[in-house]
């Protein structure tokens, strides 16, 4: 192509999308790391003091993000593994030949249109409800907190990876399916020789969702449970948000916060795309 | 196999109708409560509303009144159509550029457009927000530029899959035949992209209609709010929950998404399915 002519163009192409990066991502992202290393109330007042608020929080009995951390972690592993079973299930399930499976599918998918706070209020009636017969609420215990994430999690995240595993499963080929039944295959040797590795793709793309979805959660932490009782089922996100907004003077250590919490998404994105990339078959 | 599963097909079709009940119960409860007294809904949230509980549509008016619902909603659509419209034309203008210019310039672009896939939302949301309140951002023309800048990287990412699958052999046709790049692109590259339009439409505004800490943080609060900051800001702005108002409010913030949601399913569907291979 007339390379020449294109570039003449690059900045009609090119700058309008820029300009919004610029503002909404490259410069937010870098004072945000420099800021990480500040003490400041607005970002004008930036004072540099090192790694102070890295330190700061680990040592305050007042600060719980090192709870969030491990509540967070404990939750993306329940979550991560309820999920895409249940998932996957019900998808090799919905690709038999039943009546209604469309029905089912629209019906499962629905609650991810849904937007996390409002779903944080649907779910806080029905769990108060059960949990009142008990004498019970969410906010006793950060056990009923956590199960109720959980329960909300799956609820609204097992439809979105049903469809994508619906979508793995029938890619397979059929004739690799009558291949292994002719060579005497049983149904359960048939999922796991066959329609597993098949879908493998599939599984790299539900886990790396998953994941990340279940460790940067906010919107339905802060509707359903708002961290109550005392911070016990408040997860990193929230921890941060609460740091920055809640907190006078402790702006830098929410950024710093913010910065270690931004190492861990990037750490897990990159350890679980090698981890489950490599199990891929070719085709 | 098939045979044997068609002969129990009922059984599998009648657990799945009882599980799929169950799903959309919690939506219901919602729904039968929107007409209780307020007093009820947490006393007693699983009975039928009966003479003495029942209050018609007190719920929903006082919802509306206390959070301005339908300016929120407003505003909600608003910014939605206008960011993704922006996201759509400017992002896939970026990406088909990339994806044709190879130069230093367009793969640091790239790199970094793949890099803000990774980074949450909570490592620039203090910068973002002082950086927009400087700008004068607050309000829903301009947050359409923080919308557009911070769904840059998925979008672009999107687009630069797509446009590698294009023969380039139909845009040199077009540029032999006199237009610029400007019209090769309006004239004939959109056209085709537009599969991959309707999936990144889809997942940005699934995102952006849902999104809630963005928008409370960059708009100005006092003057416009969306319909997830309605939503919270009746916990937040009184001391005890109005219950009633909540879920009168709740009631009519998933209405108008499933009304959608049966109307575009099929496009929704394969959107996310389209959007989950190529992320």
């Amino acid at each position: 192509m007339n390379n020449r002519s294109m570039k003449k163009y690059g900045p009609i192409f090119l700058l309008p999308t820029m300009i919004a990066f610029t503002i909404g991502f490259i410069a937010p992202f870098i004072l945000g790391v420099y800021l990480s290393f500040c003490e400041f109330t607005t970002v004008t007042d930036a004072r540099f003091v090192g790694l102070k608020n890295y330190i700061r929080f680990w040592n305050d009995p007042s600060d719980v993000f090192l709870h969030s951390l491990w509540f967070t972690a404990l939750f993306t592993i329940v979550t991560v593994l309820l999920i895409n079973v249940i998932g996957f299930a019900v998808a090799l399930a919905l690709t038999k030949k039943i009546k209604g499976t469309n029905l089912f599918r629209t019906v499962f998918f629905m609650p991810n249109l849904i937007g996390g706070i409002v779903l944080g209020y649907v779910w806080q009636l029905l769990l108060n409800g059960i949990l009142a017969q008990f004498g019970r609420n969410l906010k006793y215990s950060s056990v009923y907190g956590f199960i109720g994430l959980v329960i909300l999690m799956c609820w609204q995240q097992i439809g979105y990876m049903m469809i994508i595993y619906i979508s793995g499963i029938q890619n397979i080929p059929g004739e690799l399916i009558e291949a292994a039944k002719i060579d005497g295959a049983s149904p359960r040797q048939i999922l796991k020789n066959v329609t597993i590795p098949m879908v493998m793709p599939s599984i790299t793309i539900c886990t790396f969702l998953t994941l990340t979805n279940s460790f940067k959660l906010f919107d339905q932490n802060l509707a359903l449970t708002d961290g109550d009782p005392s911070k016990m089922s408040e997860m990193l996100a929230l921890n941060i948000y609460n740091t920055f907004y809640g907190r006078n003077g402790w702006e830098g250590v929410g950024q710093a916060k913010a910065v270690i919490f931004f190492l861990l998404v990037a750490a897990i994105a990159l350890v679980q795309n090698y981890l489950t990339r490599s199990k891929e078959v070719q085709q | 196999m098939n045979a044997r599963k068609a002969k129990h097909g009922w059984i599998w079709t009648l657990g799945f109708s009882i599980l799929s009940l169950s799903w959309i119960y919690p939506i219901v409860l919602v729904f039968i409560n929107s007409f209780k007294k307020k007093a009820y809904i947490s006393r007693a949230p699983f009975e039928i509303p009966t003479d003495k509980m029942y209050v018609g549509l007190e719920n929903y008016i006082n919802g509306i009144e206390k959070t301005n619902l339908i300016e929120a909603f407003g505003c909600s659509l608003f910014i939605t159509v206008f960011s993704v419209a922006a996201i759509i034309l400017f992002c896939s203008m970026s990406a088909w550029y990339i994806s044709r210019v190879r130069t230093r310039v367009t793969k640091t672009i790239y790199y970094l457009c793949l890099f803000s896939m990774i980074v949450p939302f909570q490592m620039v949301m203090f910068t973002l927000s002082k950086i927009a309140n400087m700008l004068k951002l607050g309000n829903p023309v301009g947050i359409v530029v923080v919308y557009l800048g911070f769904g840059a990287g998925l979008s672009i990412f999107m687009f630069v899959g797509f446009c590698k699958s294009i023969p380039i052999e139909i845009e040199e046709a077009a540029m032999i035949d006199g237009c610029n790049p400007l019209q090769t692109y309006f004239r004939v590259v959109l056209p085709i992209m537009k599969p991959t339009c309707i999936t990144v439409m889809i997942l940005q505004a699934m995102w952006i209609w849902n999104d809630y800490l963005l928008p409370s943080l960059v708009l100005d609060q006092k003057r416009y709010k969306t319909i997830p900051m309605a939503v919270q800001y009746l916990k937040g702005g009184y001391g005890a929950v109005d219950m009633g108002a909540m879920m009168g409010t709740l009631v009519l913030a998933i209405v108008p998404i499933i009304i959608f949601y049966i109307i575009c399913q099929k496009y929704i569907i394969e959107g996310v399915v389209a959007g989950a291979v190529k992320g």
